[in-house]
């Protein structure tokens, strides 16, 4: 029965958008935070998606295709630099370093986010419906 | 022959999650069957991988619920992602619902069936 696989496949878009919501809830949490070096300064994650074309090979149908998360990657953007001599972790010329995190792209980011996490649930409970209505054939 | 849809349908179904599961997957292109084509060859017998026999004895290479790699067509994309992913999620989403109102009408055809037998069973 090949609704069997709908699962996994939700599933596994389910758990690579967890992972892109985590990243968002890590990099907005980190927006403001300071660093007295601009390479030890915090940079956003951002995950990595791919297709699971491995496990396509034995005897899974070639249609049913996963997502997964091949790696999280930093943001090579250069970090703000802000002038705060009060600041502990100033160095010598008063400088901070805040991270590379653009909040606006983030929160771009999370709506598409969770837009995809609920489209796949949706995915799921129709799934769901539908294999319990099969079971229930002839009753 | 509702035996035979309903498994193309759950195939499709299970098609379309995975173009919604990859909507946000880089250079990921959406698939489709072209369900009426598939189902008219699967009642004609016929396979599009097939194997020549020439003897009884011989095996049929035929994948087992009808559709085969052959049968995926990339879908053609309205407005392509810049990278590279032809997932449209409305469209996608539309398609699914659909074709999870099909599958229930083909169950409740399917239904029906079985509930004429069992009548003509039970002979009430």
């Amino acid at each position: 029965m090949s609704l069997n696989q709908i699962f996994d496949v939700a599933g596994s878009a389910l758990s690579a958008e967890s992972v892109r919501l985590n990243t968002v809830a890590s990099n907005l949490a980190n927006a403001e935070t300071v660093s007295s070096r601009p390479d030890t300064a915090y940079r956003a994650r951002e995950p990595v998606f791919a297709s699971m074309l491995a496990q396509q090979t034995a005897g899974q149908a070639p249609e049913s295709v996963g997502v997964r998360v091949l790696g999280v990657v930093e943001s090579n953007a250069a970090p703000r630099m802000k002038y705060q001599p009060d600041n502990p972790l100033a160095d010598q010329n008063g400088n901070v370093y805040l991270s590379n995190v653009n909040t606006m792209e983030q929160l771009a980011d999370l709506i598409s986010a969770s837009r995809s996490y609920e489209t796949n649930v949706e995915v799921m409970s129709t799934s769901k419906q539908l294999y319990l209505k099969t079971l229930a054939l002839g009753s | 022959m509702a035996a035979t849809a309903l498994s193309l349908r759950a195939r499709r179904a299970e098609l379309l999650a995975s173009n919604l599961a990859n909507a946000d997957t880089p250079s990921y292109k959406a698939k489709d069957i072209d369900f009426d084509a598939v189902l008219k060859r699967e009642q004609q017998g016929a396979s599009s991988t097939s194997l020549a026999v020439t003897n009884p004895a011989h095996i049929g290479g035929k994948s087992p619920d009808g559709v085969a790699a052959t049968d995926l067509k990339y879908r053609i994309p309205n407005q392509p992602s810049l990278d590279g992913n032809t997932v449209d999620p409305h469209l996608e989403k539309a398609a699914f619902a659909e074709n999870a109102i099909q599958y229930q009408t083909t169950l409740t055809l399917l239904d029906q069936r079985i509930r004429g037998l069992m009548t003509a069973l039970r002979g009430e």
